[in-house]
């Protein structure tokens, strides 16, 4: 495409620019520092999502004896998910996928009120892109500083200054692998192992991995991730309409544009932007926010803090760019008052959602046995025939205990007229079988169920197998079959 | 080559000079980093192929093999299992049973043995064939305590052990001991003592005739004796089947199954572990 000459832009309607190319290369973005509301907003959640990231795995969480003492920790050998005073066996990871429902729907009414503030604040690129920018920016200067330098030919200054970017960022890269693999294990005995060398090569090679994803996505792809790597931005649309809020530059304030000079009177049509480029210097993807609504821009108000530092230099109102609705913003082009509207179908649809995936969380959370009892029949052989004539089939009954105390339990059996139940060791007391569990653990009972052979049918009969706590309360019923043979 | 390509007005590269129905080949080279890699991957093919064997014959510098890692998995296997094997090995085998932890890892290693060694014959699990006896049931032609399961391992039956259980049945039929007739009704009398549907008047008939010449392994009343392996006849468990048919054929005939002997084919610790195996599939004595 070839670049418009100033007078073409100046004549351009902002918004509709012709199309892009489909290929540019890459032009480095150099953000300039700023100041503002939007920039402390940004600050403060930076440090919120660092020191949870980081801080987290160090919380510890007394769970009494035998049990980790790490607040947040996936046990993978355990195997257990340990969160505060919920644990979650594996075969209950779909808790996991509730959460990620819950995230992802959160996600989507969340932009269809304010648009994409997650982008913007509390994406993990964002993130640790601004937290890189700021060690750079520490250690090479501001905008204009970091333009010389890159500019400059490499010497001693430039070879230090870049060295000891790219040092500090591996630093932060490498903590930020390092505190991954913390919530994988004890997080005071993985440090530990690791610089003692005693570690697996399992957790050096994530700690190299994440180091190096890290490194590389907010040190160097920066914007780039946000504009051709990620899908967020190609379909987050479908949950926007024109009354969600985005960051947008109020065209029919700025237009036209026009330079102030000192003691000259703005021509006559002249709006409130100035084309002092300010939003454009501090927006971290190098985007012009007065081109209009567009892929590149990650919402993060930036510019807003920069325009509103501008305009309040040369006396006009703030807040030319704002936080603001495609359609409270064709309201006031046209001079009417605007209104914003949060209620909508799309935001009542997504609220819904929200309330019933949560619901069913927090019911299914609180419902939660701490027993659960698995039957399974013994496929190798059968059935067996004994020596008078009756029939036996054998079961493996298992029952997960999920509480820190040893729990006692009594299986019965029951079904058809004839059903005799016999452990595998030892004898059945009244008919059943009392079996104790040892805390947080499955208890594998093998037993058999014994028939006479006219009692068992000609092929198979359903049984029911009823485990009780040790207040004679039901803790489960499993349906299986009795197999008898079939002549 | 021509002397000037074309430069797109678009995007400012030169074409390639191709040209399909108006649509232009724009010259865009492989983005570098792309190019490195395949580079790398073809550096890595050729230090790998070096390194380890990938042409037939060659077997690469580092000398490796998957046979040379198979064998190193199991002889590190073996060593993680031999403190609980030695012990196997050095206690009796009622001394392990009273060891929970013992007898836990006895009865896996047993299972994997028996899957490897006796599950062709008796099936998995035990569940026996014709001819092949179930180890489940409650039904042990020689005895089914722990030594008498021991020891049937260890030496088979009928084998080529000294020390293997030998019994013969007589072939009352096929040597002419008793004629078709009195094999008929000694079968009837079977059929009666085992309580199944049969001709009352010649299984009376065969009563004393059963006394005569089958009672002395067999007993009176067709219990068995486990000392000569000589089955019940009394009970529903039937190892070559149970009906007058095949009853009568093993009154012709005779039956002899064999079973070979496992000791020195076995280690002493497996054979252990396998007799605690069987013992607990459900009707060890």
């Amino acid at each position: 495409m070839k670049s418009l000459s100033s007078r073409e832009r100046e004549a351009a309607p902002t918004n509709q620019s012709a199309p892009g190319p489909l290929y540019a290369d890459r032009v480095k973005v150099y953000p300039k520092r700023i100041s503002g509301t939007w920039r402390r907003v940004k600050w403060a959640i930076l440090v919120a999502c660092l020191s949870v990231y980081y801080g987290g795995a160090w919380l510890r969480w007394d769970r009494g004896p035998g049990a980790p003492d790490q607040a947040l920790l996936i046990d993978m050998s355990g195997p257990r998910a340990y969160f505060f005073d919920i644990e979650i066996w594996p075969q209950e990871v779909y808790y996991i996928t509730g959460l990620l429902v819950l995230a992802a729907v959160g996600l989507f009414f969340v932009t269809s009120l304010f648009g994409r503030v997650w982008c913007g604040y509390a994406c993990p690129q964002t993130v640790w892109t601004d937290l890189f920018m700021l060690v750079e920016r520490w250690i090479q200067g501001d905008r204009s500083a970091r333009i010389r330098l890159d500019k400059a030919s490499w010497g001693v200054r430039k070879i230090a200054l870049k060295g000891a970017t790219h040092a500090a960022w591996l630093l932060i890269a490498a903590a930020t692998g390092g505190a991954w693999v913390l919530y994988f294990d004890d997080a005071p005995t993985v440090v530990r192992e690791f610089f003692r060398g005693e570690s697996t090569t399992g957790v050096y090679f994530f700690v190299g991995l994440f180091t190096a994803t890290t490194y590389v996505l907010a040190g160097w792809a920066r914007e780039q991730v946000c504009t051709y790597m990620c899908p967020w931005p190609r379909f987050q649309a479908a949950m926007l309409d024109e009354h969600s809020a985005a960051v947008t530059y109020r065209a029919w304030r700025g237009e036209q544009r026009g330079p102030i000079r000192k003691g000259v009177a703005p021509a006559p049509g002249t709006g409130d932007c100035i084309d002092c480029k300010a939003c454009v210097y501090v927006c971290p993807t190098g985007i012009d926010i007065r081109d209009g609504l567009q892929i590149q821009c990650i919402g993060c108000g930036l510019c807003i803090d920069a325009c509103n530092e501008i305009m309040g230099k040369v006396d006009r109102a703030p807040n030319l760019i704002a936080w603001t609705s495609v359609a409270y913003e064709a309201e006031r082009a046209q001079g009417r008052p605007g209104r914003y509207r949060f209620v909508r179908p799309r935001t009542i649809l997504y609220a819904a959602l929200l309330a019933v995936v949560a619901t069913v969380m927090v019911v299914a959370l609180a419902l939660r046995t701490t027993v659960e009892v698995n039957v399974l029949r013994d496929r190798m052989p059968q059935f067996v025939l004994l020596a008078d004539g009756s029939v036996r089939n054998g079961y493996t009954v298992k029952i997960l205990n999920k509480e820190r105390r040893a729990a006692s339990f009594r299986i019965e059996a029951t079904g058809f007229a004839g059903l005799v139940l016999r452990p595998a060791q030892g004898e059945a007391q009244n008919g059943a079988l009392t079996v104790q569990a040892k805390p947080d653990s499955v208890e594998t009972v093998p037993l058999f169920l014994k028939a006479p052979r006219a009692a068992s049918g000609p092929a198979s009969r359903g049984v029911t197998f009823r485990v009780l706590d040790a207040q004679g309360r039901l803790v489960a019923r499993r349906d299986t079959v009795f197999i008898g043979p079939a002549r | 080559m021509a002397a000037e390509f074309e430069r797109d007005p678009v995007t400012g590269r030169s074409t390639t000079g191709h040209e399909w129905d108006g649509i232009k080949e724009l010259n865009t080279p492989l983005p570098s980093w792309w190019l490195y890699t395949f580079y790398a991957t073809i550096l890595f093919a050729v230090v790998w192929s070096v390194l380890y064997p990938s042409i037939p014959g060659i077997d690469g510098l580092l000398k490796h093999t998957n046979r040379q890692d198979l064998v190193e998995t199991v002889k590190a296997a073996t060593e993680a299992q031999a403190p609980m094997v030695d012990r196997i090995r050095a206690l009796s085998i009622e001394e392990v049973r009273k060891d929970p932890q013992l007898l836990a890892f006895a009865r896996t290693g047993g299972r994997a043995a028996f899957n490897n060694n006796c599950a062709a014959c008796h099936q998995t699990g035990g569940a026996g064939a014709r001819g092949f006896p179930n180890l489940a049931d409650d039904e042990w032609i020689w005895g089914g305590t722990l030594a008498d399961i021991e020891q049937t391992i260890r030496y088979g039956i009928r084998g080529e052990h000294d020390k293997s259980r030998l019994s013969m049945m007589p072939r009352f039929g096929a040597d002419g001991m008793l004629s078709p007739a009195q094999i008929d009704d000694v079968v009837e009398h079977v059929l009666a003592l085992s309580r199944q549907p049969h001709d009352a008047a010649r299984a009376a008939r065969g009563a004393p005739l059963f006394v005569e010449q089958c009672a002395a392994c067999h007993q009176n009343d067709g219990s068995g004796n486990r000392e000569l392996g000589a089955p019940a006849l009394n009970d529903q468990i039937w190892l070559y089947g149970g009906t007058r048919a095949a009853i009568r054929d093993s009154v012709f005939a005779a039956r002899a199954g064999a079973m070979p002997h496992w000791e020195g084919r076995l280690d002493e610790a497996t054979i252990k572990m396998l007799t605690l195996y069987v013992h607990g599939l459900g009707g060890g004595k």
